[in-house]
């Protein structure tokens, strides 16, 4: 019974926050709203509930698998791939690479100036 | 007599959703084989793996992509409740934020605008159509999120699908080599950083190849800068102009 309670939890948000999102007309998705509202839950409540536990953990050691059948949609875009392959190569490789960089310095040089960083401590 | 039986029996298959869910988990298991004997390299990541078996057995057998997701919808539609479910890993941590509040905040700001502005930005220089551009912008994001904030701007959510594997692929092949090259040694910044860049290819990456510390940073950064980019990436767009 415990996954059924679980799974019901994590869509009951979703649907709460697909209402809210069309509702509304906001820009951002459904389930990332469901993600705020059901940790906002939590913080309500003060634990996270063994159903609900067992059910997200269980997703989220999958979500690579999850990723697959969005990922083969790419046979649709082979055309436009051929034809921006170079534009969508370069913009990825300097663009994560960039990413990666600046936000490891931000983070480094922020966690020296306030010092209370002590995960760094030996 | 026998080949038609064999032919009626693939018209049956073909057209019911039992065939493409199946073949999706074996592809799966299989690109999984291939990644370990490969000795688990990034390059060769089960993903990538799963899905480049899965379009060739498409065009092999000469079946659309409809037919292929009528069967394994049944898989995507968990992205939903699996996004939700971030939030127990945000609240298991939240301590953690509680105290890095300062430099998780400026961190992820300068990292998500960091992220969105280059790859807008690149794209337009190099003169890409704009549904192109709409497309890569929430590449760093999880997909779930990254299709959902697609699919609001006017790019294509199934293209992002694509554009956000390959950013976690890009990620875990260059990230390591960056934190070699700066002298990054901290595992939760290493970890944050990973999460924000490249989603969960990078969280996996971190707790297979770094350590529980920096899996735990990277899983909560994948949620968190997934959350603030919804917030902030339609306007950083609009600010390009698209």
């Amino acid at each position: 019974m415990s996954l059924i309670v679980g799974m019901s939890i994590l869509l009951g948000c979703q649907f709460l926050g697909e209402v809210i999102s069309r509702a509304l007309a906001l820009p951002i998705p459904g389930p990332v709203l469901g993600m705020l509202i059901l940790l906002i839950g939590l913080m309500v409540r003060g634990g996270v509930p063994g159903s609900l536990r067992m059910m997200g953990e269980g997703l989220l050691k999958y979500l690579t698998l999850l990723f697959v059948p969005a990922g083969v949609g790419l046979i649709q875009h082979f055309g436009l791939i051929s034809r921006e392959f170079w534009i969508l190569a370069v913009t990825l490789v300097v663009s994560t690479a960039v990413t990666i960089l600046v936000t490891s310095q931000a983070l480094q040089r922020t966690a020296r100036r306030t010092g209370k960083h002590q995960e760094s401590d030996p | 007599m026998n080949g038609f039986g064999f032919q009626q029996i693939w018209v049956y298959l073909a057209a019911s959703p039992l065939l493409h869910l199946f073949a999706t988990l074996i592809a799966f298991l299989v690109a999984t084989r291939v990644n370990r004997w490969a000795g688990g390299t990034q390059l060769l990541h089960p993903v990538i793996v799963a899905i480049a078996l899965l379009i060739g057995f498409l065009l092999l057998t000469g079946t659309d992509y409809t037919t292929y997701f009528e069967g394994a919808q049944f898989l995507h539609f968990l992205l939903g409740p699996a996004t939700v479910a971030l939030a127990i890993p945000l609240y298991d941590h939240r301590e953690r934020v509680r105290r890095m509040l300062l430099p998780i905040a400026i961190g992820s700001l300068v990292g998500i605008a960091t992220a969105v502005v280059t790859a807008v930005g690149i794209a337009l220089l190099l003169g890409a159509d704009p549904q192109t551009v709409l497309s890569l912008a929430p590449k760093s994001v999880t997909s779930p999120i990254a299709m959902g904030i697609a699919e609001k701007l006017g790019g294509i959510p199934s293209l992002t699908a694509g554009l956000v594997l390959l950013t976690g692929v890009v990620g875990c092949i260059v990230g390591p080599w960056i934190f070699r090259w700066t002298r990054i040694t901290d595992p939760s910044i290493q970890g944050y950083t990973m999460g924000l860049a490249a989603h969960g290819f990078g969280t996996a990456y971190c707790f297979a190849s770094i350590g529980a510390v920096a899996g735990a940073f990277s899983g909560l950064s994948m949620g968190l800068s997934g959350l603030l980019t919804a917030f902030l990436l339609p306007p950083i767009v609009h600010l390009f102009g698209l």
